[in-house]
């Protein structure tokens, strides 16, 4: 694949749908070589992850 | 009996105890209003979704070993009650959005160089342990102050995404929106999101 924004376009949207084959072999393929993007899809999972905690509460369980 | 010995479980209070605490029901009932309130942006329909959740949750309130699952479930209530709220709501275009609309279209061109690669102080960085973040009350507000700098209408459709976890055709039935431009603007408030949590937050030396 082109281009960062195409990549991390692709990373946001498989957050809503599965990617087709096409899709998932050029992200993996751009993915090899760049690792801020890399970084930006353990990041999307880490958003994930805080946004499901935040909506349980976690600012009220969470410590000073 | 040894179900009970769970570290911490000894000081925690019954969930019955807690709501009886005022102060603890006060802290609890802030923080909902604030959760509701942003998804809502409307006041008087997140203190009725508040209160609702709350008045379950004084139904119920045998049911809960300690203030942990009662605050988790309580939140699963009031996620609901929004969730329900959101997809009767036959439309909710507000000036904002045509405001932030120009500002929105520029996004990108902050963060990518003409060819689509990232500009070199843009690049995402790794994030140091995330995990303890989540039970630091600093890092809260440091989330809650990121939301907060996103456009409305990226922060709206974010948090039906992310918070109430709607699917994408229900944000768009709820939201009027299309699919194309739903997946355009969450791919922008999580751009933007993750940029301000490392400006803030991870990128920061300890």
């Amino acid at each position: 694949m082109k281009s960062c924004r195409e990549a991390t376009r692709l990373m946001s949207e498989s957050q809503e749908r599965n990617l087709n084959l096409r899709e998932q072999a050029s992200l993996k393929l751009h993915l090899a070589m760049c690792t801020p993007c890399r970084n930006f899809g353990k990041q999307m999972q880490v958003l994930r992850r805080i946004s499901k905690s935040y909506a349980e509460g976690g600012p009220e369980k969470s410590e000073d | 009996m040894s179900d009970y010995l769970v570290p911490g479980a000894s000081t925690e209070e019954g969930a019955e105890d807690s709501l009886q605490n005022s102060q603890f029901l006060v802290d609890l009932r802030q923080q909902m209003l604030r959760f509701a309130s942003l998804q809502l942006q409307d006041t008087q329909l997140a203190e009725d979704a508040v209160q609702e959740a709350l008045m379950g949750a004084l139904k119920n309130s045998r049911s809960f070993n300690g203030r942990s699952a009662l605050k988790t479930w309580v939140f699963a209530i009031l996620k609901n009650k929004i969730a329900d709220v959101l997809r009767q709501r036959q439309r909710f275009v507000d000036a904002d959005q045509l405001v932030h609309g120009d500002r929105e279209e520029h996004d990108h061109d902050e963060l990518f160089d003409q060819t689509g690669h990232w500009q070199k102080d843009e690049r995402p960085k790794k994030w140091a342990d995330p995990e303890s973040a989540i039970h630091d009350k600093h890092f809260w507000r440091i989330f809650e102050a990121c939301l907060n700098y996103l456009p409305s209408r990226q922060a709206q459709l974010f948090m039906m995404r992310e918070f109430i976890e709607l699917e994408s055709h229900e944000i768009c039935a709820a939201a009027e929106v299309s699919v194309s431009n739903l997946n355009v603007t969450l791919h922008r408030a999580r751009l933007r999101l993750r940029e301000c949590l490392e400006d803030h937050w991870f990128g920061v030396e300890g």
